[in-house]
C-alpha cells in the first residue's frame, strides 16, 4: 500500500537538512513514499482537553489528506509532527463522538474514521526493512563514532504511542539498534528519554538553556563524540542553544549534534548536499572529518 | 442618462439591513438595494466593481444558519436575506522597512509571530468572497514558502473577513500583502519587458506626449477620448495601433 | 512556598472545571513525590508537581491559580509514564492552564518576543508555545 510522507512546517523551514538527508536515504534504500500534495501544520502538541475538539481539526485535516491520496501509511520524520497525528489518529479511531463532531464540522472534507496509520520514520526502517536489511546497504560503516542515542519525549510516550512499545518497560531499543545498523557505537546515557524542554525555550528560556547544558553535558560525560536525534525542537533546545551556552572559563561542555537522518545519509554514502550538514552546529563537520567520515562533495 | 427602476415594475423582496425589515426590488445589488432602503454608503462602498473589497458583508439565509459571505457591490439579494456590512476590521498590521526586510519565512515571523497561533480551522478559506484559499497560504507562509503563498493570495482583494472571522486572531490579509510585496520585489525574477518599458519613460520617449495632453482642455480630452483607437474585440496578438509610440 | 492544610478529611471535591476539562481524578494520588523526581521543569517551578497534587486534592483553587506550575510544565508526559498509579498528570496540567486562557489570558506574549530571538527559532516551537500558552 502507499506510503505517503508528512514533512511538517519546520523540516520545509530551518530543518530542511532532516528532510533532505531522511528523503535521499529512502530513495537510496528503494523505499517509495510520496509528499502530500497539499497540508497544513499539524499544531505540533496534541491537546489534552476533554472539551476541545478545535484543536484536533489541524492533524485530523492532514489524515484526511493522506486517506484521499490513498496512503495505508502516513510517514513522519519529526518526532513531534509523529505524537500528534499518532494521538489524534487513536481519538479518530476511538472517540466516537469527537470524531464525529470534527467530521460534521469538517464539511468540506471527506469524513475520517481512523483509516490510515502513522508511523515514524525509524518504525518504517526497522519494520519495512530491519536492522539486517539496513546494515547490509551501509557502503560507510560509521566505525568508532561514538553516538549518544536521544529519544527525548514524543517518540516514547504517551504510551499508546510509544514507537519502542515491544520493550515492557525495559529502556527502549531502537535508536540503539539503529546505530549499531549503521556501525556506530551507541553510548547510553542518563537522560536520553528526558525532555529538551520542548516549547518551554519559549515560555521559560533560562530554564530551557540551563535544560539544554545538562543534557549535553551527560552526553559528554558519557563519552559521547555527537548527539543524535529525530525532532527539530530538540535539535534547536539542545543544538543551536549551544551557541548560547555561557562562554566563561572555555563554558560548559558541548556537542555535535545530528539528526539520524543525517547519519543514515553518511552511512549510506550519500554525497555532501544529501547530507544537508551546512545547517548543523559548528563543530560537526569537523567530528566527521576526524573520523574520516566526511561525506563526498558533490 | 441615469436610468431608474419604477417601483411597480420590479417585483420586491424582503431584506433585513441591520436586523430591520425593508422591501426592495429583487434585482439589485446588496449595495444598490442598500442605498434603495435609505442608507447611505460614506465608508465600506469603493470601486463598486469587485476588486476593492470596501463592501465585504456577511449575511445570512432564510431559515439557514450558515453565515456566508460576498461584496455588497457583486452580490444579488435573495428574499429574506440577513445583512451586515463590515466597513473595517481592527486587525493587526505590522509597519516594515521594506529595503531592510530579507524575503523570508523568519522575516514574516518576525513581523507577524500570531502566524503560529493558526490551528487549519479553515474559517478564513469559508469565508472568503473571492474563494481565495486562506488557510492553505497561511500553511505556506508558516513553513515560509513566500512563493507559494504569493500565488495562493494573488486574488485577495483585502477586504478583512479572513481576519474577522480567525479565532487565533491572525491578520491573514496583511501578512500576505507583506509576503506578495517581499517575494515580488526581491525574489520573483524580474519582468523584462518592464525594465525596458522603464528605460523608455526614462529616456523621455513620452515627453511629449504628455506635454500635450496636459496642455488641453477638458473638451479636447473629451474629444479625443471618445474618438480614440479601440482594440478590436476578436483581435489576436498580431494587432498593433496606428500610434507605435507605445510599443517596445 | 509553603502551603498550610487542615488535617482532616480531603475537600468533597477538586476544583470541579480541572475534573471535568482533565477528565482526571486526582483523588488516586498518593503523594508518593515520583513526578517531581522525574520533572525536566521542576527547578523553575514556585509550586512542585507533587504538591500541585496535594492542593488539588484539597480544593485549594487560590493556591493553584497563582501557582506557575501549569504554565512551566512542558508536556513531556515523565510523570504519567512513571506515576505509580498511572494518573494523567499532563491532563491536569494542561487543565490548570485552560483555566487561565480560557479567560482570555495569555501566559506568554508573541509580539513580547524580541525580534532576534524570533530570527533564531523554528516555527515548531512557535507552534508549540503559542498552542499550550496562548489563549
Amino acid at each position: 500500500m502507499k506510503i505517503c510522507y508528512y514533512p511538517g512546517c519546520t523540516l520545509k523551514a530551518t530543518a530542511q537538512n532532516l528532510e533532505d538527508a531522511g528523503l535521499a536515504a529512502l530513495a537510496v534504500l528503494g523505499i517509495a513514499v510520496e509528499e502530500l500534495p497539499r497540508w497544513n501544520c499539524c499544531g505540533a502538541v496534541f491537546s489534552l482537553a476533554t472539551d476541545d475538539v478545535l484543536h484536533q481539526i489541524a492533524p485530523t485535516r492532514i489524515l484526511i489528506r493522506a486517506q484521499e491520496a490513498g496512503a495505508g501509511q502516513l510517514v513522519t520524520l519529526c518526532a513531534q509532527c509523529y505524537n500528534t497525528l499518532a494521538r489524534a489518529n487513536l481519538l479518530a479511531r476511538t472517540d466516537a463522538e469527537k470524531r464525529e463532531t470534527l467530521n460534521r464540522f469538517m464539511t468540506e472534507e471527506p469524513d475520517y474514521r481512523g483509516e490510515v496509520e502513522v508511523v515514524h520514520y525509524l518504525q518504517l526502517l526497522r519494520d519495512q526493512l530491519g536492522w539486517n536489511g539496513l546494515a547490509a546497504r551501509v557502503r560507510r560503516p560509521l566505525a568508532g563514532l561514538k553516538v549518544a542515542p536521544y529519544y527525548g519525549c514524543t517518540l516514547l510516550r504517551p504510551a499508546e504511542v510509544n514507537i519502542d512499545a515491544g520493550r515492557a518497560g525495559g529502556p527502549p531499543a531502537i535508536l540503539r539498534d539503529f546505530l549499531a545498523a549503521l556501525g556506530a557505537t551507541p553510548v547510553d546515557f542518563p537522560l536520553a528519554t528526558e525532555c529538551c524542554s520542548a516549547y518551554q525555550v519559549i515560555g521559560s528560556p533560562a530554564a530551557s538553556l540551563a535544560r539544554a547544558q545538562t543534557v549535553v553535558a551527560a552526553a559528554v560525560a558519557a563519552g559521547a563524540d555527537a548527539l543524535v536525534l529525530s525532532c527539530p525542537l530538540c535539535d534547536h533546545n539542545l543544538g543551536r542553544q549551544q551557541l548560547s551556552f555561557p562562554a566563561t572559563n572555555g563554558g560548559p561542555p558541548r556537542l555535535p549534534v545530528l539528526y539520524f537522518s543525517q547519519l543514515l545519509a553518511l552511512a549510506l554514502g550519500i554525497d555532501a548536499a544529501g547530507c544537508g550538514l551546512d545547517r548543523n552546529v559548528p563543530g560537526t563537520r569537523a567530528l566527521l572529518a576526524e573520523r574520516n567520515l566526511v561525506p563526498v562533495a558533490v | 442618462m441615469i436610468q431608474t427602476m419604477k417601483d411597480t415594475e420590479a417585483e420586491l423582496i424582503p431584506v433585513y439591513v441591520m436586523g430591520k425589515r425593508y422591501l426592495v426590488p429583487a434585482a439589485l445589488t446588496i449595495m444598490k438595494a442598500i442605498e434603495y432602503a435609505g442608507h447611505q454608503f460614506i465608508r465600506g462602498c469603493g470601486c463598486r466593481g469587485g476588486v476593492c473589497g470596501a463592501c465585504s458583508t456577511v449575511y445570512r439565509k432564510k431559515g439557514d444558519y450558515k453565515i456566508r459571505s460576498g461584496l455588497a457591490c457583486q452580490t444579488v439579494v435573495e428574499p429574506d436575506m440577513h445583512l451586515a456590512q463590515i466597513p473595517f476590521y481592527p486587525a493587526l498590521r505590522t509597519p516594515y522597512d521594506y529595503a531592510a526586510t530579507e524575503p523570508t519565512g523568519s522575516a514574516i515571523a518576525q513581523l507577524y509571530p500570531e502566524l503560529f497561533r493558526c490551528v487549519a480551522c479553515n474559517a478564513c478559506t469559508k469565508i472568503c468572497p473571492m474563494d481565495v484559499q486562506v488557510m492553505d497560504y497561511i500553511a505556506f507562509l508558516k513553513r515560509g514558502d513566500l512563493r507559494a503563498a504569493t500565488a495562493a493570495s494573488f486574488d485577495c482583494i483585502q477586504c478583512g473577513l479572513c481576519a474577522s472571522r480567525c479565532l487565533a486572531e491572525i491578520p491573514q490579509y496583511h501578512i500576505a500583502q507583506a509576503a506578495r510585496r517581499l517575494y515580488g520585489g526581491k525574489l520573483a525574477p524580474p519582468a523584462a519587458h518592464l525594465a525596458t518599458m522603464v528605460s523608455h519613460v526614462a529616456a523621455g520617449r513620452f515627453g511629449a506626449t504628455l506635454g500635450e495632453l496636459g496642455g488641453m482642455t477638458a473638451d479636447q480630452l473629451r474629444e479625443l477620448y471618445v474618438a480614440r483607437q479601440m482594440e478590436p474585440a476578436m483581435s489576436d496578438e498580431t494587432w498593433v495601433p496606428d500610434a507605435k509610440v507605445g510599443l517596445a | 512556598m509553603t502551603v498550610f492544610l487542615a488535617i482532616g478529611a480531603l475537600a468533597a471535591a477538586a476544583p470541579r472545571k480541572v475534573m471535568e476539562l482533565s477528565g482526571v481524578n486526582p483523588g488516586r494520588c498518593m503523594q508518593c513525590g515520583t513526578c517531581t523526581s522525574v520533572c525536566p521543569m521542576v527547578e523553575a517551578m514556585d509550586v512542585t508537581v507533587r504538591q500541585t497534587m496535594l492542593l488539588l486534592q484539597h480544593g485549594r483553587a487560590e493556591e493553584l491559580a497563582a501557582a506557575r506550575t501549569g504554565a512551566v510544565c512542558a508536556a513531556c508526559h515523565n510523570c504519567e509514564v512513571r506515576c505509580p498509579r498511572g494518573i494523567e498528570i499532563p491532563r491536569l496540567m494542561e487543565a490548570l492552564r485552560l483555566l487561565e486562557l480560557r479567560k482570555n489570558r495569555d501566559l506568554v506574549d508573541p509580539r513580547a518576543i524580541p525580534r532576534e530571538r524570533l530570527a533564531a527559532l523554528p516555527p515548531i516551537a512557535m507552534v508549540a508555545a503559542f498552542r499550550e500558552l496562548t489563549a
